[in-house]
């Protein structure tokens, strides 16, 4: 049921001469879910919209389902599934009116749609909503039958455009181990756009970062964090501290620094802010180079206080040009 | 809770206004069934008036509801598909063609008239057919139509929507009238009410445009006052009061019944 997606050559330039995607390959392979990972305009939908059929490459672009040519098919005619930012829900449908939407419109017998809905609303635990208007619901309940509606028809491909970013954040940690568990039992080929990070890393089995209508770096979660491509990667995977080596840069996660007070440490202790799980220490080494450091709650750390900073992992996060040896604990200065 | 003097002031001010407008239409009425107008109510009431009116221009009623449909047609016909187009397009020819539609609004109807009896009067034989009258009032109502259903269409998100139709799998003709009508139905059951109404009283274009065996309801009315036989001007007013209310009342019914989402549209 699950498909592998092509894309060769795939570039989107606008009317006007504005690049909304510069050609890229990308191969992804059936039943995984990839998510696009980036910020606003890194032509994250638009890759999404060139897969879902709503937008036609460039000229020399193409786009291909299971070594099928797709590019000049419209969405219509594609069978994959799609859930949007904004639901795009039909107001004149009640819940299972627009679950069964996908099925009607492909000429499905009506005791078949009806077995197929009451099917859904019951995995997506709606079935005593299905009478309901959409307007009568919440954002989560929304975002449910958006994706009960997606699903449905069985569709080869699943697209999910941002699809909790409407949602507030302990709905969209519910929804997304939902969403996960979903893709997982249903193992279709999925492509999920987010900007949140955490959400990227929850879901995806790989990631692709995009930036400036370019891919950045495609790998897992662990390799983006750990092996970051480029700076740009290294900032947007979680909190990076950029650090002048010797003959370089690297990139410094604050979790794997330690601080040891030393009188004559090279550090000083500009900040602290208490947050929870971790103390976020600011401090400076003498020469004005920063770092931020995220450490086990210590009061005795305080303002003005002289350190020593150490490197707790073996292998720093590596940025190819790192200046730093691996070692058990490196003092850095 | 206390309602200060404001309130009432401006309770009282919405009174009086309503009053000042309701009270033609209620003299009007009173009128039309008033046995002597000179005399007044004293002299009882009467429907030979409202019977006469009926004999002499029943006729003019039939023929103004007739066209006042046909345009309703003609205007759901060419006006929702115009709406769609431009509101799916935002250039600059979207909106020229926009701004031309709308220009029979702001040209006098006399003009319109005029114009249409220049350029087609002598084709076949229009000029005496009902149909002449029925372009004139296309030709301004159809702005009307265009309007009400643009509104709402530029209102909901109109783009999604048909990408979600279409993501399900919705050919044009299954989303167009599937979910995107649907959708729209306040916006064409307001252009329609503007439609039947303004049709029916269309007075400008039809005066010029219209034949003796071709009038319709409002200018059989000013023929009736001008003959100053005021009590059947008011009958006749009468007999198009009870003919529009329940007209849109019911038209408003229709659609409110049809609001009920379900799941089979």
């Amino acid at each position: 049921m699950s498909i592998a997606i092509s894309l060769r050559n795939c570039g989107k330039t606008w009317p006007g001469g504005a690049r909304g995607l510069l050609p890229i390959d990308l191969e992804i392979t059936a039943g995984e879910t990839l998510v696009l990972l980036g910020p606003s305009g890194c032509g994250k939908t638009t890759l999404l919209r060139l897969i879902a059929g709503l937008e036609l490459p460039d000229d020399g672009g193409a786009v291909l389902f299971d070594g099928r040519e797709v590019t000049r098919l419209p969405i219509e005619r594609r069978n994959v599934g799609m859930v949007f930012q904004s639901y795009a829900l039909f107001p004149n449908m009640d819940v299972a009116g627009n679950i069964g939407y996908g099925l009607r419109v492909r000429g499905t017998p009506k005791n078949e749609v009806k077995q197929r809905v009451a099917e859904m609303l019951e995995m997506m635990q709606l079935t005593d909503f299905r009478h309901r208007r959409i307007d009568a619901l919440s954002g989560g309940q929304r975002q449910r039958v958006a994706l009960a509606r997606a699903i449905a028809p069985r569709p080869q491909v699943l697209l999910l455009d941002e699809p909790l970013s409407a949602l507030d954040a302990r709905l969209r940690d519910q929804l997304r181990q939902e969403i996960d568990a979903l893709l997982r039992g249903l193992g279709i080929t999925a492509i999920y756009v987010t900007h949140d990070q955490s959400e990227a890393m929850a879901l995806g089995d790989r990631i692709c970062v995009m930036e400036a209508g370019r891919i950045a770096q495609i790998g897992s979660g662990r390799d983006l964090y750990h092996r970051p491509a480029n700076e740009f990667v290294a900032h947007f995977i979680g909190d990076a501290n950029k650090y002048t080596v010797m003959d370089g840069e690297t990139i410094l996660r604050p979790e794997e620094l330690c601080l040891r007070p030393n009188p004559h440490g090279a550090f000083n202790i500009t900040r602290v802010t208490f947050l929870g799980p971790v103390l976020r220490v600011m401090v400076r080494h003498v020469d004005g180079r920063e770092l931020r450091a995220d450490v086990p709650d210590d009061p005795s750390l305080q303002p003005g206080m002289r350190v020593d900073v150490t490197l707790r992992r073996a292998s720093p996060t590596s940025l190819e040009s790192q200046g730093l040896g691996v070692g058990a604990s490196i003092i850095l200065d | 809770m206390r309602r200060g003097i404001g309130f009432w002031t401006g309770l009282c001010f919405t009174l009086l206004v309503s009053a000042f407008l309701i009270l033609p239409i209620f003299a009007s009425v009173i009128a039309g069934v008033t046995a002597n107008q000179f005399i007044g109510i004293s002299s009882g009431f009467t429907t030979r008036w409202v019977l006469d009116v009926w004999v002499n221009y029943g006729g003019t009623v039939l023929l103004s509801l007739q066209i006042a449909f046909a345009t309703l047609a003609i205007t759901l016909v060419l006006g929702v598909p115009a709406a769609y187009v431009l509101a799916r397009h935002a250039g600059v020819t979207a909106r020229l063609v926009e701004e031309a539609l709308v220009m029979p609004v702001a040209v006098p109807g006399l003009a319109t008239a005029l114009g249409l009896i220049l350029a087609y009067g002598a084709v076949g034989g229009l000029r005496s057919s009902w149909v002449f009258i029925l372009i004139g009032h296309v030709i301004f109502c159809l702005p009307f139509m265009l309007r009400a259903v643009l509104a709402v269409l530029l209102a909901i998100d109109l783009q999604r929507l048909e990408e979600a139709a279409r993501a399900c799998g919705a050919t044009w003709a299954q989303r167009f009238l599937g979910v995107v009508v649907p959708n729209i139905r306040g916006g064409i059951l307001a252009g329609s009410l503007m439609v039947v109404t303004l049709s029916l009283g269309e007075f400008n274009m039809t005066l010029l445009l219209h034949t003796p065996f071709t009038r319709t309801l409002p200018v059989g009315l000013a023929d009736a006052y001008t003959a100053l036989r005021t009590e059947m001007a008011s009958a006749y007013t009468l007999i198009f009061f009870a003919l529009i209310v329940p007209l849109l009342s019911g038209m408003q019914w229709v659609v409110s019944r049809m609001d009920q989402p379900g799941g089979s549209r």
